[in-house]
């Protein structure tokens, strides 16, 4: 059995999901970035984008979870990640996104616009 | 006196008051629950970002170029107050008490000259003020919620406020809502929100172990810089979940005073009904034995 480490992903309306998982790959704002047990203390901030969990090993994915940035923190604890909104990748209906994507555009909303696309090559992969 | 129909009357009416009263205590009750559940669930976070921004305050030295948000404009000119009452009423002296708090600060204010701005959140408030202070109200925000608080509406009222910061439009900002200690007592609540003031560093702990181990990415205080927005947000949610379940709680309250004033009326009206008709029958009698006696 592989090692795993204590992974939390909060947001401000309640505790998502909390529980051992093998590696976590998260999407930071230089650059995504792979956390493993015994990772050394971090602290970064999120783009928006798909949070990659992979709990029984690193080799199989498990869930994915979209997340609109936020923040995350490695300790000797475990990661926590702070999201003001969260959900499954599963969630997410392309079609809708699309649309909404449309929306934004015509209204110039740039902070719509960069969610938007980050749900939409979310969903792609 | 009054007639026995119009006691009798008055009876139904007061019983079918305190349906209505006992009905909204339970109603309530059970909301009341489900606030402080609401609440609970958003303590992780609040708790989180709060640990976070105590860690990053410990390194980041608060000079002029540090965010706005922390420093704060260098000038304590105009305040404004975000004011959050609820959106209905019945609930005793809750909104009264929140209003009261936030009505004596823009005096005190005033009496040393700044000027002061008003952003209520919540119906309740914005009729208390709309008297007093109707010049110093700058937006108004619905708390259009159904039956859940959603963090969105925190939200919207954090981007308007900073939208007024960003504008200048303000130099302070204060946050007025009651906290929640138990359902019987709420403590009208001021609460500094700009110029953030960062919790209480519990640096010393986490100093001794790895002072320097944690990396930073991008830097301290691009974080802090994205961090201290949210943390608005969050600690403006935090503030209306608090008054959400303070609300219920005095209204509970409010209710169970209510049924209990409604139960005294209806019997004191009970035994004057009673002794009227007692009263008549009385009358009636001493008649019918006059008139026997009479033949």
């Amino acid at each position: 059995m592989a090692d795993l480490f204590h992974f939390e992903l909060v947001s401000p309306e309640k505790l998502i999901s909390s529980g051992s998982v093998a590696m976590v790959v998260v999407p930071g704002t230089e650059g995504d970035f792979g956390v493993l047990p015994g990772h050394a203390p971090l602290m970064s901030t999120i783009r928006p984008g798909a949070i990659a969990i992979y709990e029984a090993d690193s080799n199989t994915l498990t869930r994915r979870i979209f997340v609109d940035g936020g923040f995350a923190e490695v300790s000797d604890k475990g990661l926590t990640i702070l999201a003001e909104s969260a959900m499954p990748v599963s969630d997410i209906d392309p079609a809708k996104v699309s649309v909404d994507l449309a929306a934004a555009r015509a209204a110039a909303d740039d902070t719509a616009i960069a969610r938007l696309e980050a749900m939409q090559a979310a969903t792609v992969n | 006196m009054a007639s026995l129909k119009a006691l009798k009357m008055r009876i139904t009416s007061v019983k079918s008051t305190q349906k209505i009263t006992k009905a909204m205590k339970m109603v309530a009750a059970a909301k009341l629950r489900r606030a402080q559940e609401a609440a609970e669930a958003a303590r992780p976070y609040s708790e989180r970002m709060a640990a976070v921004l105590a860690s990053l305050g410990s390194r980041v030295t608060v000079g002029p170029e540090s965010p706005r948000l922390l420093a704060g404009t260098g000038r304590d000119q105009v305040h404004l107050l975000v004011v959050i009452t609820s959106e209905r009423g019945l609930a005793g002296g809750f909104n009264t008490n929140i209003v009261r708090l936030a009505r004596r600060k823009a005096e005190a204010l005033a009496t040393e000259g700044k000027s002061v701005k008003l952003l209520l959140a919540g119906r309740k408030g914005r009729a208390a003020f709309a008297r007093t202070h109707r010049n110093a109200i700058i937006a108004n925000m619905d708390l259009t919620h159904g039956k859940k608080l959603a963090f969105a509406e925190a939200q919207a009222i954090a981007a308007e406020v900073m939208r007024l910061f960003d504008a200048g439009e303000f130099d302070v900002a204060h946050l007025f809502f009651s906290r929640f200690r138990s359902a019987l007592v709420q403590e009208p609540t001021e609460l500094q929100i700009i110029p953030a003031a960062l919790p209480a560093a519990v640096a010393e702990v986490t100093a001794g172990a790895v002072p320097a181990a944690i990396e930073y990415e991008p830097d301290e205080e691009a974080i802090l810089a994205e961090l201290l927005p949210r943390n608005l947000g969050v600690q403006i949610f935090r503030a209306m979940l608090e008054n959400q379940a303070g609300f219920f709680g005095a209204q509970m309250t409010a209710m169970d005073n209510a049924t209990r004033n409604a139960g005294d009326i209806i019997n004191r009206l009970t035994i004057t009904y009673n002794r009227t008709r007692q009263a008549a029958i009385t009358t009636e009698l001493i008649e019918i034995i006059a008139g026997a006696e009479a033949l």
